[in-house]
């Protein structure tokens, strides 16, 4: 059994400067009708270059409204950032005026979505899509655009790329479809991707195909890459780190052996319990209780005490630190270290 | 596509037969004396009636005469002559008169309906619960409200009598500014749907996907609405305003009545009032063709539009 001292985080617990991106203490909320919804409550995480970070999270755990925050698509209203920073190489996106952020968008960050189909533009060939980038953004001509788009699709591995060129968005299969979506996204050469859900439409076989090319291209063209995904599968064998979102908080935070070896959080600890395996056939599922928060009445405390199995009434009260575990691992657990050692054994 | 057309050409003659079948029947089914009605309150000699008899073949009775009356007169209608009205006049000459009145105005207020209607609209769908929004939401529920019989003669009577910036009546040979204050009223109606459509599809598009994908792409604003909603949100758009502008060419008989223009809607309510059946069959036989070939137009002009429709 592994001892290390267990001790609060200070406010910021990566050294200043050194991070590609960096996102500090953000918070963000959705002001409907209803009333207020507290999406992001406090997150912070990082990404250096050339590294892949995954963020695990169910539906409604704020990590693919993050996401937008950073790239700066968030529908301002109903959604409101509330305080924090999201900084690119030392300079505070938030805090840029619109024009700034646009240029930063698709250039130095890009995005992929969940949903190509949906996302693409279903009017417009795909070759006339992914050369929009290239004459609006980089000033080519038509035809310089035109012979890009298919080098970008060559790239991404769509069969007979000069020919799909004039082909609409539904013309393709789903992964084809997230292929062009992919060579949109690198029209520019961006530094950092953000692949929000990229196989979740897709078939079980495809979607291994769609995460080796994300990983051969990240390493291939030197990007960093946050994979924003609820499949702790996908995540295993793409990812450096894991941050896992619940309820608009990073609540661990690891690296991915560490992580799968020992988790450190029980919300973690259930995902990882819930995933079917074959040396237990037979028995039944194992499940996390309950159901997710309502964003408007978030739980006292821990967020997760109503579900959580190794709950007391500190956790009701008081709201956990992330307590720093070693090896750059995080959890906002006050049992973390029990946790830890229950999964360990 | 070609099959798709042909299919439909197909289709269009069956329809067409079938219209013309039940509005011939229709008017002269109703009708009890033909030749008294031909003759309005004048007496008939017996030798005017058996020479009338023998030209309109009212000699065959029954479904069999009906028949061989309508084959008659579609025998005609394929040769291209639409017969006689009571009148004495040939049909096709009163079209060929009318028509041009009827497109003028059709086009008149198509354009009002596109240059407004479609221009708010869209303006009306970003600024989306602005006042701008509100107020034309109440300005298009109250055109779509009152009915065109009580907005024309309002028109008239304001525009036209009271403050005479507009003709009042239109004439015979009415020239283009006779032909605004109509035009007006009746695109008024195409304009508050064009409005209300549009604002729809735009406020639905600017939430759809691939919007946000526009925006992670780093394009401006000015370019994501102006192409790439703009382009899927006036699809609904252009095929209502093809429709439209179909029926707008098939004669509006309420606006052309009111304001005394001598249109395809003019004479064809002529024709009604004095029982002059060759008249209304005759114009109703080429309003449907009209109509069915402008359906035809904006199925394909649909499939031209979203790449997603194929028609096999």
């Amino acid at each position: 059994m592994t001892h290390s001292v267990v001790q609060p985080t200070p406010a910021s617990p990566t050294p200043e400067g050194g991070h590609l991106l960096e996102v500090r203490d953000l918070h963000v909320e959705f002001r409907t009708g209803e009333g207020v919804a507290k999406v992001i409550n406090g997150v912070s995480y990082h990404l250096d270059a050339g590294e892949t970070l995954a963020v695990l999270g169910e539906s409604g755990s704020g990590k693919s409204v993050t996401a937008q925050a950073i790239m700066g698509i968030l529908d301002t209203p109903p959604a409101v950032i509330r305080s924090g920073e999201i900084r690119y190489r030392g300079r505070d996106l938030l805090s840029q005026s619109e024009e700034e952020r646009r240029q930063v968008r698709g250039k130095e960050i890009a995005m992929i979505f969940q949903d190509a189909l949906s996302a693409l533009n279903p009017t417009f060939p795909v070759g006339w899509q992914i050369g929009e980038t290239l004459r609006q953004r980089a000033g080519m001509s038509r035809g310089d655009a035109r012979r890009r788009a298919v080098e970008l699709m060559d790239l991404v591995k769509i069969p007979a790329a000069a020919k799909r060129l004039g082909d609409y968005p539904h013309q393709f299969s789903g992964g084809m479809r997230q292929r062009v979506m992919i060579a949109m996204a690198l029209a520019m050469d961006p530094k950092v991707l953000i692949a929000d859900e990229p196989t979740t439409a897709l078939d079980v076989t495809v979607q291994a195909q769609i995460m080796d090319l994300l990983a051969d291209l990240r390493r291939d063209l030197d990007m960093a890459m946050i994979l924003i995904t609820h499949d702790l599968g996908v995540v295993a064998g793409v990812a450096d780190r894991i941050a896992v979102m619940y309820a608009g908080r990073i609540v661990e935070h690891a690296d991915v052996r560490s992580l799968y070896r020992a988790p450190a959080h029980p919300y973690t600890k259930g995902l990882l319990e819930s995933i079917p395996r074959m040396d237990q056939r037979g028995q039944k599922l194992s499940t996390i209780r309950g159901l997710p928060p309502n964003l408007m009445r978030i739980p006292s405390g821990c967020p997760f005490h109503p579900r959580c199995p190794y709950a007391q009434q500190v956790c009701v009260d008081v709201v956990p630190h992330d307590l720093v575990l070693g090896d750059g691992r995080t959890s906002a657990c006050h049992f973390a270290q029990e946790v830890r050692d229950d999964s360990a054994r | 596509m070609f099959r798709f057309i042909l299919r439909r050409l197909l289709q269009m003659v069956l329809a067409f037969f079938g219209t013309t079948l039940i509005v011939y029947a229709l008017m002269f089914a109703g009708q009890g004396d033909p030749i008294q009605a031909l003759a309005g309150e004048r007496p008939v000699t017996e030798a005017q009636r058996a020479y009338l008899t023998e030209k309109f073949h009212l000699d065959q009775t029954g479904v069999g005469g009906f028949f061989y009356r309508y084959f008659d007169y579609i025998k005609n209608l394929v040769q291209g002559d639409l017969g006689e009205s009571l009148t004495g006049r040939q049909i096709g000459d009163i079209l060929a008169a009318a028509w041009p009145v009827t497109v003028k105005l059709a086009l008149i207020a198509m354009t009002v309906a596109v240059l407004f209607g479609v221009t708010a609209g869209v303006l009306a769908g970003i600024r989306r619960a602005s006042i701008f929004d509100n107020s034309t939401l109440v300005l298009t529920l109250l055109v779509l409200g009152i009915p065109t019989i009580v907005l024309a003669p309002l028109a008239q009577y304001f525009l036209g009598v009271r403050w005479q910036v507009f003709p009042p009546t239109a004439g015979s040979d009415p020239d283009f500014y006779a032909l605004l204050l109509p035009g007006i009223v009746l695109g008024s109606l195409s304009l508050a749907t064009a409005l209300r459509l549009t604002r729809t599809s735009v406020a639905e598009n600017l939430r759809a996907d691939y919007v946000r994908t526009a925006r992670s792409k780093g394009l401006v604003k000015r370019r994501i609405v102006g192409v790439h909603v703009l382009r899927n949100s006036l699809i609904p758009v252009v095929t209502f305003l093809g429709v439209e502008l179909g029926n707008l060419m098939s004669g509006a008989i309420i606006t052309e009545g009111v304001f005394n223009i001598p249109g395809v809607g003019f004479n064809l309510f002529r024709g009604i009032r004095t029982e002059d059946g060759p008249l209304v069959v005759g114009i109703v036989s080429v309003l449907v063709v009209v109509y069915l070939v402008s359906n035809l137009v904006v199925d394909v002009l649909y499939a031209v539009l979203d790449p997603r429709i194929r028609y096999e």
